[in-house]
């Protein structure tokens, strides 16, 4: 049981940083902000230049 | 587990492998299961991971678990974080999975199934996974560099132009040819256009959704995106029955050609957060979860394999491409059994994330493994339908008739009996007004794959909801490779540009995103554009190409490797990296010199043109002409960049080796690995 938590927990941290809310996580963390309209657009900003440099794989 | 254990665990793995291979290889004349192809790449992937990447690693490589990674040393919560293996292993494999391991076997699959399994198998384990692997490792030593720095730095000022050069061309070349996919995928086809098309506004809601409503929240609106794209499967089925919308959503190939070229000026032009963005999430949201759901269906449902283990057709004179087995089944194959893409991926954002060295392994050549176990399953999803739809669909007009009926003829002539009244049911069982001439693998891969779904769970009542999910799930995914490479692809052209005159090189400046954005657009719709308009399919010309030059960017990769491994003073191991390069230039060579001079102008460009040349002269033969000319001169070019890093690497190589030049790599001084402290206590 306690390793399928674990497994679970694995699995769900892995989308999470797939889908870069992990991302917007250590942002809130770093400017020290609550997740609000303003702060993910900031985040966005941030995260664009980063984002559409990397490459999709054929 | 004790040692005798697992001595015999390992001995019973490579027994089973050997095997299921020998079943694969061996067998003629009758039908065999998928699950022995699984059996195979499994132990065969098993015995790689296990033995070879640990050799690599303990003796070539020499991982270091004392040394801090570049996550760990320049952590800054934005590129640089140290992050959990598995989550780096998901992470890194979300990136290099992409269109190329499904479409690739499953053109290639042509020659039967033997060729194509055989080098997924051994082309990951001794190529493609070792690339990826060595490649994470050295770019981890080098605070995260690409692998375009890593090549000016290691080989020289040539050796990063050409890589630079190599990676503008193959995301050109790739755009060009995967956008080609889905244009024949959707030609003639309202159910699936309408599915694609909704795709937008649906991209469009996710963004809004996403930044108003939710801010942060991108699985949550993953979710709700993909429960909007079944619902758009569902409606597009309406949109196909109903006369009035059908029309709207009836589309020639130059028409969705058209709007293909438009949709990426616009996707590359717009806001990150607006399209790309949840676009790119739902592609990754559906991506993920198909390939597990094809997983399931597969060792479901264990299906038998209908296509031959060889074909008629290894002699070069085959529908889809022509070309003999070598080299043409490794270039068509590409990503699934090594791929030059993936460096970039390898010395991108996954070096940043690595916590520990020893974790490179699992991530580079654990990841690959991963990918070519996808190939495998489009292998079997192209073999188990009946062969005569495999070659009624991937055959084009120019090969087999436009008619259906001329087009069965000519099927059952090549030994594969089918008549237009099958292909009319099977059409209409999928939901489609025919499947005759829908070249580029992505129709062919989507009836094996809604064969495997449906009799699995559905039965045919939903084979035509199957369809066109497999068709939504590969044109999802092309769509966000076309507007995410489109942007790449601005952005080192502005790069580039930005060191002729400055304003240029500002990514931000509205006139300068107008200008690169249409130079990329027009340069991958040009290839797009000839596809479409080619009157045998496009596939056999622009697939190879791109074959080539992914194979030549990871040429570029192993001559980086190669050099590196040899300064750093273990020449006695390069040859890990030294065979699989020597065995691509071999490939590349040949590829390009037979798609340039070979006499037979279904695969000689320069052939092609004097064929041309010789009949009537009209307007469309001048077309054709000089897209044969330029063809081989794009071709010719790739080639000339493969010889000029191979002659830079190997006189680099020569003079550590002769002790003209001190052996020594540019890697970033050790420090000390606090993880590693923290552990040992």
């Amino acid at each position: 049981m306690m390793h399928l938590r674990k497994m679970v927990d694995i699995v769900l941290a892995a989308l999470r940083e797939i889908f870069d809310e992990s991302a917007y996580r250590r942002f809130l963390e770093r400017r020290q902000a609550v997740s609000s309209r303003k702060a993910y657009a900031e985040f966005m900003r941030e995260h664009e230049l980063l984002r559409a440099r990397r490459p999709r794989c054929c | 587990m004790p040692k005798p254990l697992r001595i015999v665990m390992w001995i019973g793995v490579a027994l089973l492998g050997a095997l299921a291979v020998a079943t694969i290889a061996l067998r003629r004349g009758e039908q065999i299961n998928a699950m022995w192809l699984v059996v195979a790449a499994f132990c065969s992937f098993a015995l790689g991971y296990r033995f070879y990447s640990k050799f690599i690693s303990a003796k070539v490589l020499a991982l270091d678990e004392q040394r801090a990674t570049p996550a760990e040393r320049l952590e800054n919560g934005r590129d640089f974080v140290p992050t959990n293996k598995w989550v780096v292993f998901g992470h890194h494999f979300a990136a290099i999975a992409g269109p190329g391991p499904l479409v690739g076997p499953v053109l290639a699959a042509q020659f039967g199934y033997l060729p194509g399994t055989l080098w997924v198998l051994a082309g990951a384990v001794f190529g493609g996974c070792v690339q990826d692997f060595v490649i994470l490792l050295f770019s981890i030593r080098r605070d995260g560099k690409s692998m375009t720095e890593m090549a000016r730095e290691e080989i020289g000022r040539v050796g990063g132009f050409v890589a630079y050069l190599a990676v503008i061309s193959i995301i050109i070349i790739l755009l060009g040819a995967t956008a080609l996919i889905v244009v024949n995928a959707l030609k003639s086809s309202p159910w699936g256009t309408f599915t694609i098309a909704m795709t937008i506004p649906i991209a469009l809601i996710m963004g809004l959704y996403l930044r108003r409503l939710r801010p942060g929240k991108v699985l949550e609106t993953s979710i709700l995106g993909f429960v909007l794209v079944m619902l758009a499967i569902w409606g597009g089925q309406w949109a196909s029955q109903t006369a009035s919308v059908a029309r709207v959503f009836t589309l020639t190939a130059p028409t969705l050609a058209i709007l293909i070229i438009l949709y990426g000026f616009a996707a590359s032009a717009l806001p990150v957060w607006l399209l790309l963005a949840p676009r790119d999430y739902l592609s990754t949201f559906v991506k993920l979860g198909t390939i597990a759901l094809l997983a399931l269906g597969i060792v479901a449902l264990r299906p038998t394999l209908h296509m031959p283990a060889l074909t008629r057709f290894v002699d070069g004179t085959g529908p889809v491409f022509a070309g003999s087995i070598f080299p043409f089944a490794f270039i068509t194959i590409a990503c699934g059994a090594i791929s030059g893409f993936h460096s970039l991926i390898a010395s991108g954002t996954t070096p940043k994330l690595i916590r520990r060295e020893s974790e490179a392994r699992m991530v580079g050549y654990g990841a690959m493994l991963a990918e070519s176990t996808v190939a495998i399953m489009a292998m079997i999803a192209a073999c188990t339908p009946l062969p005569i739809s495999y070659f009624a669909i991937n055959s084009p007009a120019g090969v087999v008739g436009q008619a259906p009926e001329v087009a069965a003829a000519t099927i059952t002539a090549w030994g594969f009996p089918v008549t237009a009244a099958e292909m009319h049911s099977l059409a209409q069982a999928v939901g489609e007004q025919t499947l005759f001439n829908r070249t580029g693998g992505a129709p062919a891969f989507a009836v094996g794959m809604a064969h495997i779904f449906s009799n699995s769970l559905g039965g045919q009542a939903v084979m035509a909801l199957w369809y066109h999910f497999a068709i939504m799930f590969e044109a999802l995914f092309i769509l966000t490779i076309l507007d995410a490479g489109t942007r790449v692809g601005r952005f080192m052209v502005q790069d580039a540009l930005g060191h002729i005159w400055k304003p240029l090189g500002r990514t931000s400046w509205y006139p300068s995103i107008v200008a690169t954005s249409a130079l990329v657009v027009a340069a991958w719709g040009f290839f797009l554009w000839q596809g479409v308009k080619d009157p045998v399919g496009g596939i056999n010309s622009l697939w190879p190409l791109f074959g080539i030059s992914n194979q030549l960017l990871a040429t570029v990769a192993l001559c980086v490797a190669t050099t590196i491994i040899i300064k750093m003073g273990k020449a006695r191991y390069a040859l890990v990296t030294l065979l699989p390069l020597g065995w691509l230039v071999s490939v590349t060579f040949t590829a390009a010199w037979q798609k340039i001079f070979d006499p037979h102008s279904r695969i000689g460009f320069l052939a092609h043109a004097r064929n041309l040349a010789a009949s009537a002269p009209t307007h469309e033969a001048s077309r054709l002409i000089f897209n044969d000319r330029l063809d081989a001169v794009v071709t010719g070019f790739l080639l000339i960049m493969v010889v000029l890093i191979l002659l830079e690497s190997t006189l680099e190589c020569a003079r550590v080796l002769s002790g003209r030049k001190q052996p020594g790599v540019k890697e970033t001084p050790f420090v000390a690995s606090r993880f590693a402290m923290e552990e040992q206590g």
